[in-house]
């Protein structure tokens, strides 16, 4: 079946339909307790760092700490720095596969979606990463915002066609 | 001596870092992308009926991420127990004299008791916050095609010039919401 314009930034099998960069089908299934193992050390990173802290993220946005701009500011230096080591010596994956990038084109939701999705972020003070790690951290309250997001992004694929973008 | 380092709050300078070190470690381990938003793109496409093209995808290829998102799960629970802070935190002095005036108080957790709770659920305030808050999040992200680490830590890492446009969204976003219109719920 065929895709329309892939504007989805984290999901790069849609952009390589064959498949063929992708190991998920061959690779045993245990390969995925890696991704558990670094899901949980970015977990631990989020909570020591306060960063899924609701007055964390309000002092963010009152420009009243530059915590939260010193986190995601070293964050990006440290992942540019990366990257372009990755690339420039031409890195493989551990197990000898390929590290490919992919550079993604601009539209209107970047704007719309950006602002709407940082109208929730001061509200609940948490991005989807943050959330998951509430739950983890017992505040069981945070599955409701949790499902809720899941809602708005089944309505959002649901209009799709009829936003702007 | 180490687990005190490790019980502490952690400082910016430590863990932007080692956040930002979680896009080469996601590649090297598979050439995975960072983006953590994807996820609730794949918990549509594999449990809610009624597919629209948009969650008509092979979400399986993409499943490494939930692995991913159960992990943060897990790191969550290890974190706020074994880790568990005993050392004091504060938030700045105007924050709190501006919470105190909602009734608010910080109490070294980072979620507001007063605010988030699941009777609060069924209060207009909490619905807004919780419920609505929500929904910006999820819609607003996959709108925008990515979240703070799709876009704003891997997007910027790769310098793709829509990710800052993204970025520069989420943070203007974020300074109407909390200066212009926050105050408003949180008096109710």
């Amino acid at each position: 079946m065929s895709l329309p314009t892939n504007t989805d930034f984290e999901l790069e099998s849609l952009d390589t339909p064959t498949g063929t960069n992708y190991t998920t089908k061959k690779a045993p299934w245990w390969r995925q307790l890696q991704y558990v193992a670094a899901g949980a050390i970015f977990g631990i990173i989020l909570i020591k760092s306060e960063v899924i802290s609701w007055f964390r993220i309000q002092e963010m946005f009152r420009l009243q700490s530059f915590h939260m701009y010193g986190v995601i500011g070293s964050a990006v230096a440290t992942g540019i720095i990366s990257v372009m080591i990755l690339k420039k010596t031409g890195a493989k994956t551990i197990y000898g596969e390929p590290i490919t990038f992919r550079s993604k084109s601009f539209h209107k939701g970047q704007i719309f979606g950006g602002l709407l999705f940082g109208f929730g972020w001061a509200l609940t003070g948490a991005c989807p990463g943050p959330l998951f790690a509430q739950i983890g951290a017992g505040f069981s309250v945070s599955l409701a915002t949790l499902a809720s997001a899941i809602l708005g992004t089944w309505v959002y694929g649901t209009l799709k066609d009829k936003l702007p973008h | 001596m180490f687990m005190s380092i490790l019980t502490a709050s952690w400082p910016w300078y430590v863990a932007g870092p080692l956040i930002g070190l979680t896009v080469p470690l996601l590649l090297l381990l598979g050439n995975r992308h960072f983006g953590i938003s994807s996820n609730l793109r794949h918990i549509c496409a594999a449990c809610l009926p009624g597919k629209s093209p948009f969650f008509s995808y092979e979400w399986r290829k993409e499943s490494w991420n939930l692995f991913f998102a159960g992990g943060i799960v897990i790191g969550g629970l290890i974190a706020s127990t074994l880790l568990a802070d005993k050392g004091p935190s504060s938030i700045h002095p105007q924050l709190a004299a501006e919470m105190a005036g909602y009734g608010v108080t910080y109490a070294h957790a980072p979620l507001p008791a007063e605010l988030f709770n699941w009777p609060a659920l069924f209060t207009l305030k909490g619905l807004l916050l919780m419920i609505v808050g929500g929904f910006l999040v999820g819609f607003g992200t996959r709108y925008a095609g990515g979240c703070t680490s799709g876009h704003a830590i891997m997007g910027l890492s790769n310098l793709q010039w829509p990710s800052l446009v993204a970025t520069c969204c989420f943070m203007a976003g974020g300074f109407i919401m909390a200066n212009l219109v926050l105050p408003f719920i949180l008096h109710l």
